[in-house]
């Protein structure tokens, strides 16, 4: 049985970190993650869950105390924003590389300068080769779901790796939302017992983790198996978002897709963007403009397959980034699905626009915007120009 | 207190065939240290010589659970396992009494991990951090750290035609951690074995957070013969250079008390580092870091007189 609730996106989150219950949580507050982690100290504090909870002096030591945490053989979530995942950025590396199933909400904002505490992607974007599965939520339903299921990914024996949870800062995180929730001994239930396949805490057993590599060592090899694991979490995902719709009713996937099926022009994008393009689309379609959204739900493993397949009948199709990466061709994004499409029989026309930055509003006016610049392209057969900015004051 | 013949027969958690220098002291540190658990241990390492020396991948020279993580986190690290261990404990799926053992060089614990350490140690974790301090980044290359001598040479506080070796003092991390408020901190020196083991014991034995800070002789870096490294350590107490007291439950005390300290221009003779002191000119400099080895004594003295019971 779930039950409806009004809750900001955060307290999502951290109610989902009551049901799921952890051995330990290791996190530092940060805005605008904050309210994830004093909720849950309330539920340490009242006894709610029986967590071990270390209030560590940084996001580097919360981040290197959870690898200490799961590699002892206990399961662990920690959650963080912008600079405390810059901070973390040398041990995200290690965690992944350890292959250690822990899960982590980044409440997404901007780094600095200038400092700026809200959303854009240029937080988690820099976390993209740490190799983390990096799954995007576009509400607080998504991302109290996405809590539930990060756990079973994470800890699939196929997968075995961290695995970043993002919602958008203040606008998911600090947004009163309807939502459904699972009742408690169904989250018990889903996510089971952790298993770890190894732990440190057996003197029978002993073992050392996190040896050095030497000079002549098996590196590659290593990053290499990374890799194949990350790719190899594609099907486990998919297979566990359906799982968890089998229990509540909201089945997840890779990608999502929205009246795409008809659709001449499309716009691809992650987080609480989709909500706004969502409504736009209707406004369109109401008008006998045939648009569609492609949301991209697992940015990392990015499903090359599924959004080559997704975008196969469209005639124009825009990437939305709410990231920069200064000197390169378009944003991180933009770079990836261009990227596949090459190899698409349709190669279909690809732009990029660059928004929300430094939590620049972005309007259904804007998107309306980026829609009428595909038209056009349909109708001309032209692109003026491949990297476009929303909302950007010139 | 267990004697020399008992402690030859307890497990060795650090076995031989490490690829540790000949003549370095941090694995009698290691061994001593460990040999005082009663309880099996688990053991976090900093990145540093320590760490690659004993863990080249596939070999490990560890015979109970040890963790690497980077170089400036083995305090929040080895925080994290044994919250795991409370945690697993409390939940029935770990019933073992297992003690919890953090070694980094002075590099990874005076200077870059330092906020990492004074965070684990404010949080009051039942674990041990030991700093095998050998005065220098010795791993890299013997880079100065804040953890060298004052007048030492590394290389990068050369001895050039102005400046003779590293200007500044040393920083005094025990004193920095005794003021942490926690249970236990100490100073130790490899060449007091029966001190260290004492302090070793109470420190695993302490509830919550411990600290031993010590002194461990590098041939490389001091460049000193291999042959003379518990010399050079037991020459580093008895000049005052390396005090050994002990801080426990906020009382401060000298537990080897060295009642004629040697001059310590007979320690720094016999080390290559200090050969530049020696030198015509420098006759003022050699007299001001004998003052600094007096002046400290005269701040611990005055602590232990101020705290005692």
């Amino acid at each position: 049985m779930s039950k409806t609730v009004a809750l900001t996106g955060n307290l999502a989150c951290a109610h989902a970190m009551r049901q799921i219950n952890p051995d330990v949580v290791a996190a530092y507050p940060i805005t605008p993650q904050t309210t994830i982690v004093e909720e849950f100290s309330t539920f340490v504090a009242n006894g709610q869950v029986d967590t071990e909870y270390v209030t560590v002096e940084s996001e580097h030591s919360a981040m290197s105390a959870c690898v200490g945490a799961s590699a002892a053989g206990s399961r662990v979530i920690t959650a963080t924003s912008s600079q405390g995942l810059a901070l973390m950025w040398e041990i995200l590396y290690i965690a992944s590389a350890l292959r250690l199933p822990i899960v982590m909400h980044n409440v997404n904002r901007t780094l600095a300068g200038p400092i700026n505490i809200h959303c854009d992607h240029q937080d988690s974007m820099g976390a993209r080769d740490s190799g983390w599965i990096q799954i995007h939520c576009e509400n607080a339903q998504e991302a109290y779901d996405t809590t539930i299921q990060a756990i079973r990914i994470a800890e699939d024996s196929r997968v075995s790796l961290p695995v970043l949870v993002c919602l958008d800062g203040f606008i998911i995180s600090h947004a009163i939302d309807r939502l459904d929730m699972l009742d408690d001994p169904e989250v018990k239930k889903f996510v089971g017992e952790f298993e770890p396949r190894v732990t440190m805490l057996d003197p029978e057993e002993p073992i050392t983790v996190g040896p050095f590599d030497g000079l002549h060592g098996q590196f590659f090899e290593f990053r290499r198996a990374q890799e194949l694991a990350t790719l190899g979490s594609l099907p486990v995902i998919e297979e566990v978002g359906k799982e968890y719709g089998a229990v509540s009713g909201r089945p997840y996937g890779l990608i999502e897709e929205y009246k795409l099926d008809d659709a001449e022009i499309a716009i691809l994008v992650l987080g609480s963007t989709a909500g706004t393009t969502r409504v736009v689309v209707d406004d369109l379609r109401a008008d006998g403009v045939k648009a569609g959204l492609l949301k991209i739900r697992s940015f990392r493993p990015f499903p090359i397959k599924q959004i080559t397949d997704a975008l196969s009948g469209v005639k124009a199709v825009a990437v939305l980034d709410r990231s920069l990466s200064p000197g390169a061709i378009g944003a991180p994004v933009f770079q990836e699905v261009r990227s596949a499409l090459y190899d698409s029989e349709s190669r279909v026309p690809i732009i990029n626009f660059i928004y929300g930055l430094g939590g620049r509003d972005v309007s259904m006016a804007h998107l309306k915007e980026a829609f009428d610049v595909l038209s056009d392209i349909v109708k001309t057969g032209q692109v003026k120009q491949t990297i476009n900015y929303l909302g950007l004051r010139e | 207190m267990a004697s020399l013949r008992e402690l030859s027969k307890k497990k060795d958690y650090l076995t031989g065939g490490h690829r540790l220098c000949a003549g370095c002291g941090h694995s009698i540190a290691v061994r001593q240290v460990l040999l005082a658990s009663e309880d099996p241990v688990v053991v976090g390492c900093a990145t540093g010589c320590l760490e690659v020396s004993t863990t080249i991948y596939p070999y490990t020279a560890w015979k109970c659970s040890y963790i690497h993580n980077a170089f400036e986190n083995v305090a929040a690290t080895i925080s994290g396992v044994e919250s795991a261990y409370q945690a697993l404990k409390r939940r029935g799926k770990v019933d073992k009494e297992l003690k919890f053992v953090a070694f980094g060089g002075d590099g990874g614990t005076y200077d870059i991990g330092l906020q990492s350490l004074s965070g684990a140690l404010e949080r009051g974790h039942n674990m041990l951090y030991v700093c095998l301090d050998n005065g220098a980044y010795m791993n890299t290359g013997i880079q100065r750290s804040s953890a060298t001598p004052k007048g030492a040479w590394t290389t990068t506080t050369p001895v050039g035609s102005v400046r003779p070796g590293k200007p500044r003092k040393r920083k005094d991390l025990t004193a920095i951690c005794a003021d942490h408020n926690i249970p236990y901190v100490a100073q130790a020196s490899i060449s007091h074995w029966k001190d260290l083991h004492a302090k070793a014991a109470k420190a695993l034995q302490a509830d919550g957070p411990a600290f031993l800070n010590i002194l461990s002789p590098c041939p490389r870096g001091w460049r000193h013969p291999s042959d003379q490294t518990v010399k050079m350590a037991k020459l580093g107490v008895q000049t005052g250079f390396w005090p050994l007291y002990e801080v426990e439950n906020g009382v401060w005390k000298v537990t080897v008390k060295v009642r004629e300290p040697k001059p310590v221009a007979e320690w720094f003779k016999l080390q290559g580092r200090f050969k530049h002191l020696f030198a015509p000119g420098n006759e003022a400099l050699l007299a001001d870091l004998q003052g600094d080895v007096d002046s400290q004594l005269e701040r611990i003295l005055a602590r232990c007189e101020s705290t005692q019971e």
